[in-house]
């Protein structure tokens, strides 16, 4: 059994699942950092992503496009942020409640919706909706090894590497991101100079829906081919994990990523060999603890107690 | 020749909570000048700025800038009216380089991204212009202070501000800092600026300023040529009485050691220097030890590490025979300390909490205070009617968050609870920064009371008038060391003082092993 596992796990299949199980994730790290350079790290990606997926399914069963069901993907997940925005930034309501009550709503209204449209609680298969394409890449595909791992992935899947350069861009790059790291490290500099802080957050926000929707399209447009109900299953939580584990730079968000990408892969390889699937299914949760561990006590400073209180304390206070 | 840049007449401002803020006030600064405004906490200075830099806005009055009207709604307008202003918490981005910080809000461009290039331009052609030092590639969050404040100036002088508003800047620096501080501000007097300083300190304004505006109560008392009065003329006008410059105090009688501190060494946090270096001294009860010299000369390390905040350091501290390095820091308050920390809003305060919950918060596990499980309400409302009272606290109830309070007002809070808490040590560090005239010499009075009683005062303070004032013998630190014991600490003067604080002089080794003579 353990050299199936072994040759499962070295094979250039399982890099190529590793890839493609990393892409929702990525998508939802790179929205979580750039929230987190903004000021405005929610909870809500899960229901974003959700909400993203489900309305892109529908979208494009009914319109038979997939450009159209890409569009309304994304304005349900960024519809759910931009309501994270309204209730955080201009009710002041708790930024951790909010999240909470999105993602609850994101998993009951898509089921309800699902229930409408499809007769079903469960799946969507009853609607003809569409899906990205996988595109193989000339040149690299006819490299042994290497091709097979590096080439027929999703188109999303190539869009969510891409992302990792843009999001760099935008963050360091542009006066935007200048302005998104400013009202995210001292919102009252800021605005001392004449930034919108508000305007600012909401932007930040659109822009974070934007790229978890992505995510979100990709799980039942790519990954699979339908909508499932619950089908984010915590991703939108291991992607804000993956951001915190990389210290919100891109580079290091993506290889965060990609090791909980492993995880999940590992998790799905396993499933398929003589082993309790609960345990097998925990793999890419526990993975992501770790991962939180092993990160916060490699930056935790030697000094505790009062010291750090010390720390938390803004400057000039 | 004296023209009349900028005045606001006839302002008044009414708080949603009927506090009348500013009534009738009138200020008027010239082109080219250094205009003082001074007055106690909650005499309506910063209201008056927040309402110039358009953080408020008025009730009645008008603002003129050269003549005309002009309606400042939002500190945007304000800046493009060419009025700048440095707060006194930076508003400064800590992970941003100084020309970001400089650019925010108005990037440079380069094909559509920003452009680091131009940034650092215009922050070192700002810098030339008005004869600043400044590196612009340089992370803010690895400045010190005084440099952050440079920043600060600079980015409101790049955004054209002609009229400079500056909230209390010396009050985070070092003496050299504030030199320097100073040249650079006359140097703008001199290319036609305007600033106006915000100070507490009297000597500061005297050696800075043209002209100084008092104000009192609200109201502005009246506008003077600083080389025509002297600071206790301001001081007169700013409180509405004679302040005691000189504190009243009988001859120490020093008792027991209460504070035995030998040997200690401490390594800094973020250098291989020593924060400490080999200190010794005792405080004996009846008797105020002051600790002069400039700040960051190891003040902050050695009251942490007497008080028990900080426990890594070599060498032994005893209060009252009890080794603190093994003891938590309840059980040494309970064995008699009392902590005045010179971080006042996190150490001394919980923001959130009412008067009353900051006052019991040393003692409200004591019986004292317990009915059964619960906390004995009646009697911790009575103890803290009674302390407001005693320690003259304005406040609306005991109920109100301390947060509500003016900086005095918070800090006799603190002592209220600090200073009855039967302690035979109290160390106080920078009791009465930041605070006003008024509140400030209640407290040194009380330091002084509590001496009178038995207790052993530790007193570290910036302020040499402070230190020298209050103390029965005295200490110079500088670079982790002791430069200087003082047995009598009336018998030094102020120049003497400057040289040890600088490191031109340092006392022999005998001397200095005076101050831990268990004799």
């Amino acid at each position: 059994m353990n050299n199936n596992i072994l040759s499962a796990i070295f094979s250039a299949e399982f890099a190529y699942s590793v890839i493609r199980v990393t892409t929702p994730l990525l998508f939802c790290a790179l929205a979580a950092l750039v929230c987190n350079r903004g000021g405005v790290l929610n909870i809500a990606f899960e229901g974003c992503m959700l909400t993203a997926a489900f309305c892109g399914v529908v979208g494009s069963a009914y319109s038979q496009n997939l450009f159209v069901g890409l569009l309304a993907g994304l304005a349900g997940g960024i519809g759910i942020m931009m309501l994270m925005g309204y209730f955080n930034l201009i009710l002041n309501a708790n930024v951790v409640l909010t999240g909470i009550a999105l993602n609850t709503f994101a998993s009951g209204g898509t089921v309800f919706a699902l229930y409408i449209l499809c007769n079903d609680k469960g799946l969507s298969t009853s609607l003809q909706s569409l899906a990205f394409p996988n595109v193989n890449i000339p040149l690299i595909q006819d490299v042994p090894v290497l091709g097979k791992i590096l080439s027929g992935h999703n188109v999303l899947t190539y869009v969510s590497v891409l992302c990792v350069f843009l999001v760099y861009l935008l963050i360091f790059k542009t006066p935007l991101g200048l302005r998104i790291r400013a009202v995210g490290e001292n919102p009252s500099a800021a605005s001392s100079v004449g930034i919108n802080v508000t305007r600012t957050k909401f932007t930040t926000l659109f822009i974070g829906g934007l790229i978890a929707s992505l995510g979100g399209v990709y799980m039942s447009m790519g990954y699979l081919t339908w909508f499932g109900r619950d089908m984010v299953a915590g991703r939108g939580f291991i992607g804000i994990a993956a951001q915190n584990l990389g210290n919100a730079a891109p580079m290091a968000t993506f290889i965060a990523a990609l090791f909980f990408g492993f995880a999940n892969a590992l998790s799905n390889v396993l499933q398929t060999q003589n082993i309790p699937s609960e345990a097998v299914q925990a793999i890419p949760y526990v993975a992501t603890l770790i991962g939180l561990v092993a990160y916060s006590s490699s930056t935790r400073k030697k000094k505790t107690g009062i010291k750090q209180l010390k720390r938390r304390v803004p400057d000039g206070l | 020749m004296d023209t009349v840049v900028l005045s606001m007449e006839n302002i008044t401002k009414v708080y949603s909570n009927g506090f009348v803020a500013n009534k009738n006030v009138n200020f008027s600064v010239n082109e080219g000048e250094i205009h003082a405004l001074v007055g106690e906490n909650g005499a309506g200075k910063s209201t008056l700025m927040k309402v110039l830099f358009g953080v408020e806005k008025p009730d009645e009055g008008h603002i003129l800038l050269h003549g005309k009207e002009i309606h400042i709604d939002n500190p945007i307008v304000a800046i493009k009216s060419g009025i700048g202003m440095v707060h006194q918490h930076f508003m400064l981005v800590p992970s941003l380089t100084v020309a970001e910080n400089m650019v925010l809000g108005m990037e440079p461009k380069k094909k559509g991204l920003f452009s680091m290039e131009q940034a650092v331009k215009i922050t070192e052609e700002a810098a030339t212009k008005f004869h600043f030092q400044v590196d612009a590639t340089a992370r803010i969050e690895d400045l010190s202070v005084g440099k952050k404040q440079k920043i600060e100036i600079l980015k409101a002088l790049v955004r054209g501000a002609r009229i400079l508003i500056l909230d209390e800047p010396t009050a985070v620096l070092t003496p050299q800092e504030t030199k320097e501080l100073f040249v650079e501000l006359k140097n703008l007097r001199d290319e036609g600026l305007t600033v106006i300083f915000i100070s507490h300190k009297l000597n500061e304004v005297t050696e800075l300023c043209d002209r100084i505006t008092v104000m009192r109560a609200g109201r502005t008392i009246g506008v003077q040529e600083v080389r025509n009065v002297s600071e206790s003329d301001i001081s007169r006008k700013m409180i509405g009485r004679d302040v005691q410059l000189n504190i009243q105090k009988s001859r120490a009688k020093p008792g027991d050691i209460v504070l035995n501190v030998k040997n200690v060494t401490k390594y800094s946090r973020t250098s291989a220097k020593k924060a400490l270096d080999g200190i010794s001294l005792r405080v004996r009860r009846g008797e105020i030890l002051g600790i002069a010299g400039v700040e960051g000369n190891g003040q902050t390390e050695l009251s942490e590490s007497i008080t028990g905040m900080d426990k890594e350091f070599e060498g032994s501290i005893q209060i009252g025979g009890m080794d603190v390095k093994n003891h938590s820091i309840r059980q040494a308050r309970e064995h008699g300390l009392a902590h005045i920390s010179e971080d006042r809003i996190t150490y001394g305060i919980v923001g959130d909490g009412s008067i009353e919950e900051n006052i019991i918060s040393d003692r409200y596990y004591k019986p004292d205070f317990q009915k059964g499980p619960l906390l004995d309400l009646r009697k911790i409302d009575k103890l803290a009617d009674e302390l407001i009272g005693r320690f003259d606290i304005k406040c609306d109830g005991r109920d109100q968050p301390i947060k509500m309070l003016s900086g005095g007002n918070m800090q006799k809070v603190v002592v209220a609870r600090e200073f009855t808490s039967g302690s035979s040590l109290i160390v106080a560090n920078q009791p009465t920064r930041g605070i006003d005239v008024g509140a400030s010499e209640f407290i040194r009075n009380k330091l002084v009371e509590l001496r009178d009683q038995g207790a052993g005062v530790l007193l570290i303070s910036a302020d040499l008038n402070e230190v020298m004032e209050l103390s029965d013998s005295l200490i110079v630190m500088s670079d982790g060391k002791i430069a200087a014991y003082f047995e009598d600490a009336a018998a030094v003067s102020t120049d003497e003082l400057g040289e040890y604080m600088l490191g031109i002089r340092t006392m022999t080794p005998d001397k200095i092993r005076r101050v831990a003579d268990n004799d």
